[in-house]
């Protein structure tokens, strides 16, 4: 009796491995999002033209000078980016100035989503061809960063940024100056 | 019994909207045209081959499990114009790649480096093998014997 349960040890380590080591993480890919590797990094260099007239554009240099700074990277055509548009009014009440980065987006379409959705942003650089997304590691819409005085990426949020998340956005802000 | 099975398939159709929302990622298309290389060929052929090898082994970021060679997502394409881009302007793959994974970490790429944590990939093989030929030896031993 023994000698069978035996049997059946090395069936149920060889299946564990499997779903445990294999057939798990499959399913967590699906799930996880893809976090920028250049959390703790200097910010890249990029200048970002004004992405709508009479707002200043976004550089890295702006980013080095001193205070930190909150980066939002959003468009027009992103359904979430409407769901947090009201944190990021939030965010600026409290006295936190919103830096954009708009992708993919055309001024006539900026203008009449922060119409319809509020507008937080203090500048607004326009990322047509997606460059300076990718350059930053990040991998959709809206994620937010937050880079301190010295230009180094100090906290990355993916997704829509939902009044739960402000404590830890708010934090991470303070704990950037 | 006709309610109960009416909450079952209620419950049912809720995991799998559940499960749908979780496996499908949120990414929307934007009202601009594709990127200049996103489907346009270099047209110098051997960096053209450069460039599609790279883009074979180039994770898409907002599909993921396929390349962003295979990938019809508007990101996908984005990358696909980047790299052609980069390869025109005289930047080898692997520095592409290098770049790649600065920005996104090992994930990104179908052609792991050799790190710590990517060093089972490639020895646990060799190391199954050998115990394999210690277990053979074992019973030829027995054989002989």
């Amino acid at each position: 009796m023994k000698r069978r349960a035996i049997f059946w040890v090395p069936l149920a380590v060889a299946a564990s491995i499997l779903l445990g080591v294999f057939a798990a993480p499959l399913f967590w890919a699906q799930v996880r999002p893809i976090e920028s590797a250049l959390i703790g990094q200097p910010v890249p260099d990029f200048d970002l033209p004004p992405g709508l007239a009479g707002r200043p554009g976004l550089s890295s240099l702006s980013l080095r000078r001193g205070e930190p700074h909150v980066v939002n990277i959003f468009a027009s055509w992103c359904l979430p980016c409407r769901v947090e548009a009201p944190q990021l009014e939030a965010l600026k009440r409290r006295g936190i100035p919103i830096d954009g980065i708009a992708v993919r987006d055309r001024p006539e379409d900026l203008a009449r989503f922060l119409a319809a959705y509020g507008d937080p942003f203090r500048t607004i650089g326009a990322d047509t061809d997606r460059r300076v997304q990718i350059e930053l590691g990040s991998a959709g819409v809206p994620e937010t960063f937050v880079i301190d005085g010295r230009g180094i990426i100090r906290h990355q949020h993916i997704g829509a940024i939902t009044p739960g998340d402000m404590a830890t956005i708010v934090a991470a802000y303070e704990a950037a100056r | 019994m006709r309610r109960g099975r009416l909450s079952g398939t209620k419950l049912l159709g809720i995991v799998a909207a559940g499960v749908m929302f979780a496996a499908a990622p949120a990414y929307a298309d934007s009202l601009l045209p594709p990127a200049e290389y996103a489907n346009r060929q270099l047209p110098d052929p051997a960096q053209e081959a450069q460039a599609k090898a790279l883009m074979e082994t180039v994770r898409c970021l907002v599909c993921k499990g396929q390349a962003i060679a295979d990938s019809d997502a508007e990101m996908a394409g984005d990358m696909r114009s980047l790299i052609r881009s980069r390869i025109a302007a005289g930047e080898s793959p692997e520095e592409i790649r290098a770049w790649l994974i600065s920005r996104y970490g090992d994930w990104v790429t179908y052609d792991p480096r050799f790190s710590w944590a990517t060093a089972p990939l490639w020895l646990a093989p060799v190391l199954l093998v050998l115990l394999g030929l210690w277990l053979a030896r074992g019973r030829f031993k027995r054989r002989r014997g």
